[in-house]
């Protein structure tokens, strides 16, 4: 296979990549009037085409949601950009933001004109101090040439982004709750239906998309709909409901790697082919015991599992619950799935919202064994109330607003199923080397 | 007419009506269990207590069942759909639910104020494990006594349905309540400073399902089952909100509302909710009593009311007009009907008059927001006018005396010694007359008085009649809207008072015990615009009187 040539990371590295000026240089903002004097419908339809499939983790067609908007609706519509980019492990909409503004502008831009848009409010992660700075100053430069603001380019287009930046919690990262946190209130994310399309921000039509889905928008504008299914990988046609994972996509690597890094790949790529080609290998010369693909959120891939393709389909196959960000953390054999699994407990626990009761009171509630199993004073059969814990948490039996209890239980499912072994043994060691002092300080 | 299937039950649905799951199944008498969900509140759908399994019924017979789980308060019943609540999926995720609202709760149940009413102690009675796996230490949150006049909050009992947030944002207004911190830290608070005191603040105390927000006035009052309870109505205004009284050994403990559409809703006003305290007050009046020059001389009520009837009858022999009586707006029908008839039995030309009719500022809408202005729509109303039969009284009296003749005429009649004879009767507990109207009786030669509280006009009385508070009677209340409710005797007054009715049942010598059914249905005979109050529909939520008894007069 050729090597693949980046799109979306194709100026990251040139100098003074963030300016408009070398951002028009390159080709940028040159049909966008052209793109502006399109129908909506048929940008949306040339997007819907194209089979991109949003970037955010839940991979829904990202065309498909711009039509679930109202027809004629008298009020406005908003764009809501999700750069709240919390998922541990994911960096790529931050580099894209750092690196390449512009790109995510021309996208929303094009965006906003497809669902008849004059409002897009960017929500960014309080921790991107520095891509809040670029974006801010992008945003500027583009007001001051007139491709913001009150009839753009002469166009009769009328476009404002305002750039926010959150207050620090996960939970903003979810549709729903991004925008009760943009209305200024408690990021709880609301009951479906209806859905944000129908009523979101403001109590209007809202469609909220992610910093890579935008950019992916724009590149399927210049290159056209062909050029994007031309990579990643066809529907399964076993399978009638798999859309296909079309498109280059961001893979973030991290963890116990040589080179931890964000690189653009056709979606498609194998974990051992990330970790061996991209990342240069696990550190130290160990091996992978675990691999998370997408995310924490999405569970683990064992060993035996790292030629899994990671596109939108892959990680399901082997017990993930998805591709989520496609950020790939590596854990080698010398760690501890115990640790690893306390880490996302206490990650989940701290993030949950509070809203639904079994994800407030569930991740708690795992952490809280997970601590006890760490200190020397766990069982066996804690392993399969952990288990239990996790499979009533998660939407799959139905229980919460949104997905966090999902994500929440599933590393525990697949880390308990996937290396039981591991844990049976780290906990008859560990109770092992307690001492009877320690027994006797639990007791008092 | 929409038919929902629930549990294999068919129920039907009025075209009108937009039920939730939760709502349609309670009308085959299914429960479905529910926590955050409250029918006057918004739908948040965070308990997950009332997951069901839902689907659609196609025309064609077959059903599609969603294969998820959905909160029933979220998902209407609308013509097809098919909830099934009793499933082993159904049942599962319950206990799983409920565990997780145990992890953290204490098992303080024997000192809760709550248990015995408690909605964690019976769901987890009916759906619950029966006992906790948590083996690790619970979260231990600190109690908040200041969190307002009369509410405070055991923070670690809260299962976090967020039901006071919401009454305070969306009923009240004033939104002092919100959570603070995130996860399974998350408590209940106020702003420092700022209370929930305003003056539906008690209800909150009423929607709590658990025992986190209780009533200071309640607390460690009493356990819940020794309380008997019997429905009545708030005499605090004119609103007349349902309530339901709690008493114990002839003690009142409580008010808290009773659900009423038709009346006020689901709350109460903090005003209504306490202020029964004068029931058990010791400056009641507790002995009959007859007063010649200023000398008091304790009595029965046998002989009281022997000498009251002859002085009246003495009066209704001196001349025409000599005879006169005040009628309280707090009387209830029965017994406004039974002075008014027994007076006119005498002599024809007797002058009856409202008592005084107190007001207080203006009607005090909700929600309001944060400037004070009340918000549409109005969800609750405390009235200015504080009386609990204003307008069933003027009907009695619209019925025997033509008009209603105001209190002001009146005395001015009586200062101008007109009267031989004056039947007071009295029962607004903040005093119904001043120093200088009391005046206008001096002159008056036999001044009867049938109240409960002491009032500047018994230094002028000849005959004292200690009567009973609204949880000691019983009979009818007419609210602003001409909506007639019952109220309950529920406790016994104390030794020397009499209930108004049985006064004067006895006063009219009538046979045998007084019987308020009997004499509804005697008053609907004789009082068309009344007629509506011996209807069976009395009994539960009232009946509508019509706009003609409702109006001011």
């Amino acid at each position: 296979m050729a090597k693949f040539e980046p799109v979306l990371f194709a100026r990251i590295n040139k100098p003074d990549s963030t300016s408009l000026t070398t951002y028009k240089a390159d080709g940028g903002y040159a049909r966008i009037k052209e793109f502006l004097s399109m129908a909506p419908g048929d940008v949306t339809n040339l997007v819907k085409d194209a089979g991109l499939r949003g970037r955010g983790g839940a991979g829904f067609p990202c065309g498909l949601k711009w039509t679930f908007l109202p027809k004629d609706h008298p009020g406005p519509i908003y764009l809501c950009i999700n750069a709240d980019e919390s998922e541990p492990g994911t960096f790529n909409n931050r580099i894209l933001m750092e690196k390449d503004p512009h790109q995510l502008i021309e996208g929303i831009i094009i965006a906003c004109h497809a669902i008849r848009s004059s409002n897009a409010y960017l929500y960014l992660r309080y921790e991107y101090g520095r891509s809040y700075r670029v974006l801010d100053a992008a945003i500027k430069e583009c007001y001051a040439a007139g491709l913001l603001g009150k009839n753009l380019l002469g166009t009769g287009v009328n476009l404002d982004i305002v750039l926010h930046r959150g207050a620090g919690a996960y939970i903003c990262g979810e549709e729903t709750g991004l925008i009760e946190s943009l209305e200024g209130k408690r990021a709880w994310p609301r009951i479906k239906p209806p859905f944000p399309a129908i009523e979101g921000l403001f109590r209007q039509p809202t469609i909220v998309n992610n910093v890579e889905t935008l950019c992916c928008v724009t590149q399927i504008l210049y290159r056209g709909g062909a050029w994007f299914k031309s990579i990643g990988v066809p529907p399964d046609p076993s399978n009638p409901r798999d859309p296909g994972s079309y498109g280059p996509k961001l893979y973030c690597i991290s963890g116990h790697v040589n080179k931890p890094c964000c690189v653009e790949l056709p979606l498609g790529v194998t974990a051992r082919e990330l970790i061996e080609e991209h990342a240069g290998g696990v550190w130290k010369g160990r091996k992978a015991k675990a691999v998370v693909p997408g995310g924490i959120s999405m569970g683990f891939l064992s060993d035996k599992e790292l030629d899994t393709k990671l596109d939108f389909a892959g990680p399901g196959k082997v017990g993930c619950l998805g591709l989520g960000t496609a950020a790939v953390v590596v854990i080698d054999d010398q760690t501890s799935m115990v640790d690893v699994l306390f880490n996302c407990c206490r990650f989940m626990s701290h993030e949950s919202c509070g809203q639904c009761t079994p994800c407030r009171e569930g991740t708690a509630w795992m952490t809280k064994i997970l601590t006890r199993i760490r200190i020397g004073q766990g069982r066996i059969e804690d392993l399969d109330l952990l288990m239990e814990v996790a499979g009533s948490m998660g939407i799959i039996p139905g229980t919460t607003i949104c997905g966090l209890s999902d994500g929440a239980a599933w590393p525990v499912k697949n880390a308990i199923s996937k290396f039981r072994g591991d844990f049976e043994e780290y906990i008859i060691s560990k109770r092992a080397t307690e001492t009877s002092a320690q027994k006797l300080m639990e007791v008092h | 007419m929409a038919t929902v299937l629930v549990n294999g039950q068919e129920v039907e649905i009025g075209a009108s009506e937009r039920l939730n799951c939760i709502q349609a199944a309670a009308k085959v008498g299914v429960e479905i269990p529910a926590y955050c969900w409250h029918p006057e509140l918004s739908v948040v759908a965070s308990c997950r207590m009332c997951l069901v399994e839902v689907g659609d019924k196609k025309p064609d017979g077959t059903v599609a069942m969603q294969p998820k789980l959905v909160p029933g308060c979220q998902t209407p019943a609308k013509d097809g759909t098919v909830i099934i609540s009793d499933s082993p999926k159904v049942k599962e995720a319950r206990k799983a639910t409920l565990e997780y609202l145990l992890l953290n709760h204490p098992l303080d149940c024997p000192t809760c104020d709550q248990a015995g009413e408690c909605y964690l102690q019976d769901y987890s009675f009916n759906y619950g494990r029966g006992y906790s796996r948590l083996n690790e230490p619970k979260n231990i949150k600190p109690d908040k006594t200041n969190i307002g006049d009369q509410i405070t909050l055991f923070t670690d009992r809260c299962i976090m349905c967020t039901r006071c947030v919401r009454f305070t944002r969306e009923i009240s207004g004033s939104a002092e309540l919100q959570v603070v911190s995130r996860g399974s830290h998350e408590e209940i608070d106020i702003f420092p400073g700022f209370p929930v005191n305003n003056p539906l603040a008690g209800n909150v105390v009423d929607i709590c399902p658990v025992g986190a927000l209780c009533s200071k006035d309640f607390l460690y009052q009493q356990r819940v089952w020794w309380l008997k309870s019997a429905s009545s109505v708030c005499p605090g205004c004119s609103t007349g909100c349902s309530i339901t009284v709690d008493q114990n050994e002839e003690r009142v403990y409580r008010l808290h509302p009773r659900p009423n559409e038709k009346a006020q809703g689901h709350f109460m006003c903090d005003a209504g909710r306490f202020g029964w305290k004068y029931t058990h007050s010791d400056q009641r009046l507790m002995s009959p009593e007859t007063r010649t020059n200023g000398h008091v001389t304790p009595t029965d009520f046998d002989t009281v009311l022997n000498s009251v009837r002859a002085a009246l009858i003495k009066a209704a022999q001196g001349g025409k007009g000599k005879i006169a009586a005040v009628l309280s707006p707090w009387m209830t029908v029965e017994e406004a009907y039974l002075l008014s008839s027994f007076l006119k039995g005498l002599s024809t030309d007797v002058t009856l008059a409202i008592g005084p009719v107190r007001i207080e500022g203006h009607d005090d809408q909700f929600p309001k927001d944060v400037k004070g202005h009340v918000v549409a729509p109005v969800k609750f109303t405390i009235r200015a006018e504080k009386c609990p039969n204003r307008a069933g009284v003027e009907a009695v009296l619209t019925h025997f005396a033509g008009d209603v003749m105001p209190f002001e005429e009146l005395l001015r009649l009586a200062s101008a010694s007109q009267f031989k004879a004056v039947y007071l009767v009295g029962g607004d507990p903040e005093g119904w007359m001043t120093d200088i109207q009391a005046e206008a009786f001096s002159k008056v030669e036999t001044v009867i008085v049938q109240d409960i509280l002491p009032s500047p006009v018994l230094k002028h009385a000849t005959h004292v009649l200690p009567s009973g508070t609204f949880v000691e009677r019983e009979g009818v209340f007419v609210n602003h809207n001409g909506l007639a409710q019952l109220i309950h005797r529920s406790v016994r007054g104390p030794d020397g008072t009499r209930p108004d009715g049985r006064l004067l049942w006895d006063l009219a010598q009538r046979l045998g015990l007084i019987q308020t059914e009997a004499l509804r249905r005697e008053i609907a005979g004789a009082i068309p615009a009344l007629a509506a109050i011996a209807s069976p529909e009395l009994k539960g939520q009232g009946v509508f009187l019509g706009e003609a008894v409702a109006a001011p007069v």
